[in-house]
């Protein structure tokens, strides 16, 4: 398999050119990448190799900003499988938040029962924003990246409408605390991490990256849904239905960034908020697809780089280090995915000559 | 009435860097370049306007200096965008995608460097605005367009007249349009195609920087990550709305100035009273996305827009 390596391979390239800049970009400014990286190490491991002390919250903050840019990276990654650019997770996330609020402070339930209601309204609301784009793509052939750009812009005002219309926010900042039945809080692994907000999220995340992957490898659906992102013409030729997948691309992606906002609401909050802008998890959510190549597994290890980038930030700061050099490593490793084609290029060129019968073929 | 007269000042205000930032997406668009980041190349262009109006005041040019940074940072930047989409083939969307996430990080990251915070300082009067002697004595018109203006807004309505007349009167424009909708016939005729390409994507790039700069020049008292807050996605929404067309650019930027100072005097208007200010926030984009569908099944934007270009194709 050749494709296969160079799948790895360009991703790998691109992360290490992405770090590289970044120490680069540190020294030219006169900072040192050495502290960088030891911000980053401590961050996953909780070790803080210079004072020798350990702390578990760092850890459990962590996993916790790996959780939704795993989910939005996973509905990204859905909807370029099916040959559809979604840069509306944030949207189908905001959305996603609306609901979750909306069921958690609006109806009394059960513990379980409560939380799980939930995170369905969430993946609902999620898909149902996500069924827009789709929907105008299938019928009217409009191009789904500007209708989910500007579908992000709505759902922001639209929560930043709710949080104060519909659920009576006090201070026009964040609705009332939503009650513990209908949140994924758990004092046993906040204990567990010093005091961090990991939560119950990592369960449903988890679920998510298998339900992924089994539509995707394992059915039937998911078979045909590749076959569109591949070659729709040749898709609607095998008798697929062609139109109807991109629908239902589009909502199952939606769901996932929906269920990532129900994640970081009644998860790392317990409260919905009114946002000034939108936080970047769709972006984010671009850049862990890319990274991880739109497969399961690779969402969830990209997932852990960039959230491990996110969870260092404050770390970098107290050290002097402007926090923004994770933004700029993210966006050139991206930007290196991007450039796919000249490091392809670059590779063969370094490589000694040997004419391969798989090039000969290719 | 007298509140009109009030908020067309304002609304000009506004629409001129969402006309300026979706002029600069006109040319990378009929280019056959899509441009997502306008956004990011406005932050870039805002944040070196500021810094440099910052580092040059009390010069009384001050500002000026300013803009001609911001266009030459917003020059360089694209040229990553350029350089990915039409030298390496990347997606452009791709691209344009790690741009914007690219200018939040960058434009902080200098600022703590060279202000030590998560902002450029602030500065004292940015741009001044200009009256005309004379035409400011016309009756209603007078107080409105010719009164305390920003020169910003006068270059706006400069640069749709220029642009129009450059896309459809220059053969340069001919060659441009060419690209974006037919690259092989363009190249099939001796035109560079990447060379119209790369002049496409710069000219979208210095025309989102000077869009940025003059945004936080006018309407800000410094640079911050919220300076530019979604103003280059509905420059995007103006390209659109106003079919790519120059002066479809214009309409549709002067409509968005519009709704966005609505917003704020909402309050004082009877019938708008009860509206959310946050819905004038969302009506560009709706009706962005409504525009879409009407538009969709006549072939309005330019056809090759986003494809990577295969000489080879037919």
């Amino acid at each position: 398999m050749k494709m296969s390596r160079s799948k790895l391979l360009v991703p790998i390239v691109a992360i290490l050119l992405g770090f590289a800049l970044g120490a680069a970009v540190l020294i030219a400014t006169g900072r040192s990448p050495v502290d960088m990286f030891y911000a980053m190490l401590q961050s996953v491991s909780g070790k803080n190799l210079r004072a020798d002390t350990f702390n578990p919250r760092y850890i459990g903050e962590f996993v916790v900003q790996s959780m939704p840019i795993m989910l939005t990276g996973l509905s990204v990654g859905f909807a370029f499988r099916t040959g559809l650019f979604n840069i509306g997770a944030e949207g189908q996330l905001m959305v996603g938040s609306i609901a979750a609020v909306a069921v958690g402070l609006g109806i009394q339930a059960p513990p379980v029962v409560h939380v799980l209601l939930v995170l369905a309204a969430a993946m609902l609301a999620g898909g149902l924003w996500g069924a827009i784009p789709g929907f105008l793509k299938a019928r009217f052939n409009v191009h789904e990246v500007v209708v989910t750009i500007m579908l992000n812009y709505v759902a922001l005002f639209l929560n930043n409408w709710a949080i104060v219309a519909i659920f009576k926010s006090a201070d026009s900042v964040k609705t009332a605390v939503i009650p513990e039945t209908g949140l994924l809080k758990s004092a046993m692994l906040a204990e567990l991490t010093n005091g961090s907000r990991l939560n119950w999220g990592f369960v449903p995340v988890l679920l998510s990256i298998l339900v992924y992957w089994f539509i995707i490898e394992k059915t039937t659906f998911g078979f045909s849904l590749r076959a569109v992102g591949f070659n729709k013409d040749g898709a609607q030729y095998a008798g697929m239905k062609v139109n109807r997948n991109i629908v239902s691309s589009m909502i199952i992606a939606g769901a996932f960034a929906g269920l990532a906002g129900a994640v970081i609401t009644v998860g790392t909050f317990s409260f919905g908020r009114a946002l000034p802008a939108a936080e970047g998890y769709g972006f984010d959510g671009i850049a862990v697809a890319l990274v991880g190549g739109n497969t399961a597994l690779g969402v969830l290890f990209s997932g852990l780089l960039f959230g491990m980038l996110k969870a260092a930030q404050p770390l970098m700061q107290s050290q002097g280090i402007p926090k923004e050099v994770a933004s700029i490593i993210q966006a050139s490793i991206v930007l290196f995915i991007a450039m796919k084609f000249g490091i392809e290029y670059l590779m063969k060129k370094l490589k000694p000559k040997k004419t391969t019968v798989e090039e000969v073929e290719s | 009435m007298s509140l009109l007269l009030t908020m067309i000042p304002i609304a000009l205000v506004y629409a001129t860097p969402l006309i300026i930032a979706a002029l600069g997406g006109l040319y990378s668009e009929r280019s056959g370049i899509v441009n997502i980041a306008l956004e990011g190349i406005m932050m870039v262009g805002a944040f070196t306007a500021a810094s440099v109006t910052v580092w040059l005041e009390p010069s009384p040019m001050a500002a000026y200096w300013g803009i001609l940074a911001g266009i030459a940072a917003g020059v360089l930047f694209s040229l990553l965008h350029a350089f990915a989409s039409i030298h390496l083939k990347a997606d452009q969307v791709v691209s344009g995608t790690a741009l914007i996430i690219l200018a939040g990080g960058v434009t902080v990251y200098l600022c703590q460097i060279f202000f030590d915070q998560q902002r450029t300082n602030a500065f004292s009067t940015g741009l001044s605005k200009i009256s005309v002697p004379g035409l400011s004595k016309i009756p209603f018109l007078g107080p409105v367009l010719f009164q305390d203006v920003y020169t910003t807004t006068y270059a706006a309505f400069a640069l749709v007249v220029l642009t129009w007349f450059v896309v459809y009167k220059t053969p340069f424009g001919l060659r441009l349009r060419a690209c974006g909708e037919h690259p092989q016939a363009a190249a099939s005729m001796g035109i560079s195609v990447l060379a119209m390409r790369y002049v496409g994507v710069l000219l979208s790039g210095a025309f989102a920087g000077l869009a940025g700069a003059a945004m936080v020049l006018t309407q800000d008292i410094q640079y911050t990550i919220g300076s530019v807050h979604g103003a280059g996605f509905i420059a995007l929404a103006c390209l659109i709305f106003g079919k790519w067309n120059p002066f479809g650019v214009l309409g549709a930027g002067l409509f968005f100035g519009l709704s966005q100072a609505l917003s704020i005097y909402a309050k004082d208007i009877p019938l708008l009273q009860s509206v959310p200010q946050d819905f004038f926030y969302m009506l560009p984009y709706i009706l962005t996305v409504i525009a879409l569908v009407v538009f969709s099944g006549k072939s309005v934007g330019p056809k090759a827009a986003g494809e990577l270009y295969d000489a080879g194709k037919r």
